[in-house]
């Protein structure tokens, strides 16, 4: 470690996890939030997938004609909401089971997204800023991997705001009690297919919203290979994350850190099976599902109206 | 042809294809069919991507430009039984003649297979191995652009201040390595302290992954970055957003960083493409196996950035030129293994323009210089 700029030397991967923890972690915090408003309401929806590649896609093509990032992270959540809006109604026809359109939507909204993004795979795009928190430090390297978007910094407050809504608000509690009984919401009056739609409309405005980040922040281009899978793992990570927000987050930044531990131990030369490092991220849900799995009882947490649990 | 099965398609092909005979015997219209050659294009990924499929469709755009000539293009098409189907309807329903099914992954089996089923189209395709005992109307054609990335090597060579190079690099397949090899001597001619960091993502098209791989090299004191991925466009826009410098691929990429942007191996189908449908529409007989490099015409160099020092552009366009008389060997032996192992041994070398060399079409070695290993 010699000179001005010179490299980190092994520093550089416990740096690059974190820097990629919170780089990588946005999509997942905003899609498996949105997933968790939606679980918690009873449904799954599977299409959030296709949601994020329309929200990358719609987000840069507006960033690009209107020259606002902000206006393009707007409209990808408008199209989140529309892509959650015919979820929720296909949904609420009688005999329609959630996972199957769920993954209906997925292949609709990434083959919709190639067909409408297309002319804009070329041009550049304007990109969301970014905060520097790295003032402090001396090293480039550092200031790199603390610079943080706003986005992020906007899915961190949406944490508290959400576990606490679901908490200690009226919404809250009708979205739970639709979660966990509809024939309860119903003896008490509240018309549970229009909450499951909103709830499902609110899933796909922060799915959309994350999809903006990959193609608008990081990588920061739209093609047809962004989102590689992770609005599905996103998903997952729900189960995952017991349907806690709080718990969501932790498990987003997780993976978005073993997404970027493959790339940084190359980087200072681990080369042993750099197939299965790049796979960290799967292995570890793995390992975590494993240990945490118990013939005893259920899935915590697991609203009782869902599919999967009933 | 001893087909047994008759597809629905054939079918409905053969009566339209009658329809429209005797249609166009009754009617003026008749189109003028021996006087247009039609000529289809298969992509693996978007035609527009910044890279390989857009370099392809450069040289389909030449194409499209010569007279009776028409083209046709279907682009994301996958590597599976997909491009089976778009070349039968390209024949069957468009009666196009010549086909260019670019992607590596084309070739087997799905083109072997087609390739006896139609044995008066002819098969162009880009980067197979073509051997003697396969179908004569298939033709297999790539280009040496691992002296493109030589010549990026010594750009980068003279630009790097820190003497670290990195590599962005897909899979380690022979011809990624031929060009992280390439490169790494060429810096190495300039700098012999030189060093090029490989990371390979595992897969042809991961852009979170190539964002994160450019990172940590520029993490690790990088100042230069080049890559082998189908859409170089995320790894030349980390980079010039990071400050560091970088060599392109496929296709220029200046436009994405005009400043950042050093040079850039380039494929030049434009020149081959149409002198192929040329020979093809004259009947003139189509190599089954071509290979070349700057000499060839095959390959070209991004024009310098306004980076490039006087003394690197003169280094650099001496070797082009060396390379295009075809005077310049680049494995030229002794060179040693990044173990320490003799790979290429004293006074052998590996000759571009011969092209039947194992040991270059082969290449299963990272050079000494390179920071990086193999799977074993």
């Amino acid at each position: 470690m010699t000179g001005v700029g010179g490299g980190l030397g092994l520093w550089i991967v416990p740096l690059a996890v974190l820097g990629g923890a919170v780089r990588v972690s946005t999509p997942f915090l905003f899609v498996s939030l949105g997933e968790c408003i939606t679980e918690r309401g009873g449904r799954i929806n599977l299409g959030l997938e296709g949601t994020l590649v329309m929200g990358a896609m719609s987000g840069y093509a507006v960033s690009y004609l209107s020259g606002s990032p902000w206006l393009g992270v707007l409209a990808a959540g408008i199209v989140g909401i529309f892509m959650g809006l015919l979820h929720g109604a296909i949904c609420s026809l009688q005999r329609v089971n959630d996972i199957a359109v769920g993954i209906a939507l997925m292949l609709f909204g990434v083959g919709l997204a190639d067909y409408l993004g297309k002319p804009f795979i070329q041009p550049a795009a304007p990109q969301l800023p970014a905060i520097n928190f790295g003032w402090w430090a001396s090293s480039p390297d550092v200031q790199h991997a603390l610079k943080i978007n706003e986005l992020f910094l906007v899915g961190v407050a949406l944490v508290p705001l959400l576990v606490w809504a679901f908490r200690a608000t009226r919404w809250g509690l009708i979205l739970r009690i639709v979660g966990e009984s509809a024939d309860a919401a119903r003896a008490l009056g509240y018309p549970v297919i229009p909450v499951r739609i909103i709830a499902t409309c609110c899933g796909g405005f922060l799915a959309g919203v994350g999809g903006s980040f990959l193609s608008l922040y990081y990588p920061g281009a739209w093609s047809e290979r962004i989102s590689s899978g992770q609005g599905i793992t996103a998903v997952a990570l729900v189960i995952f994350a017991r349907w806690n927000p709080q718990l969501c987050f932790y498990a987003a930044l997780l993976f978005g850190g073993a997404g970027a531990l493959g790339p940084s131990l190359q980087a200072v030369g681990v080369h042993g099976g750099y197939y299965l490092l790049n796979a960290a991220p799967y292995i570890l849900t793995l390992l975590i599902m494993i240990v945490t799995c118990s013939p005893k009882r259920a899935l915590v947490g697991a609203p009782a109206e869902l599919s999967i649990t009933k | 042809m001893t087909e047994q099965t008759i597809s629905r398609r054939r079918v409905l092909g053969g009566v339209a294809l009658g329809a429209g005979a005797a249609l166009g015997a009754t009617l003026p219209l008749r189109p003028a069919f021996a006087a247009t050659t039609i000529v289809g294009f298969i992509y693996v990924g978007p035609h527009d991507d910044f890279g390989y499929n857009q370099a392809h469709a450069q040289g389909a755009a030449a194409v499209k430009k010569m007279a009776s000539v028409k083209v046709l293009e279907e682009e994301n098409v996958p590597e599976d039984v997909a491009v089976t189907k778009t070349m039968e309807s390209m024949i069957e329903q468009d009666a196009a003649s010549l086909l260019f099914p670019t992607s590596f992954g084309y070739f087997n089996p799905y083109i072997l297979r087609e390739a006896p089923k139609f044995p008066k189209v002819r098969f162009e395709h880009c980067g197979g191995l073509w051997t003697p005992k396969d179908p004569k109307n298939i033709g297999s054609y790539f280009g040496y652009i691992f002296e493109a990335q030589h010549v990026n090597g010594i750009v980068a060579g003279f630009t790097s201040k820190s003497g670290k190079l990195g590599f962005v690099a897909a899979k380690p397949i022979p011809q990624v390595l031929q060009n992280i090899n390439a490169f790494t001597l060429g810096a190495r001619l300039i700098n012999p302290k030189a060093t090029t960091r490989v990371i390979f993502t595992g897969d042809w098209s991961m852009p979170v992954k190539e964002a994160e791989a450019a990172n940590s090299l520029i993490d690790q004191g990088v100042d230069v970055v080049t890559m082998h991925v189908d859409s170089p466009k995320v790894v030349v826009q980390t980079a010039a957003k990071r400050g560091a410098s970088v060599c392109g691929y496929h296709c220029s990429q200046a436009a994405l960083a005009p400043e950042a942007y050093l040079t850039g191996a380039e494929w030049n189908w434009t020149d081959l493409y149409p002198k192929f449908v040329t020979m093809w529409m004259k009947g003139e007989p189509l190599p089954n196996f071509y290979r070349g490099g700057f000499k060839e015409g095959l390959i070209k160099q991004s024009p310098y950035g306004p980076r490039v020092s006087e003394a690197a552009r003169k280094k650099a366009d001496a070797v082009k030129a060396a390379l295009t008389a075809g005077k310049y060997v680049i494995f030229k032996g002794p060179i040693h293994d990044n173990t320490g192992k003799i790979v290429v041994a004293s006074g052998q070398e590996l000759i571009q323009s011969n092209a039947t060399d194992a040991k270059l079409e082969e290449m299963n070695f990272l050079v000494n210089g390179v920071l990086g290993a193999l799977p074993s």
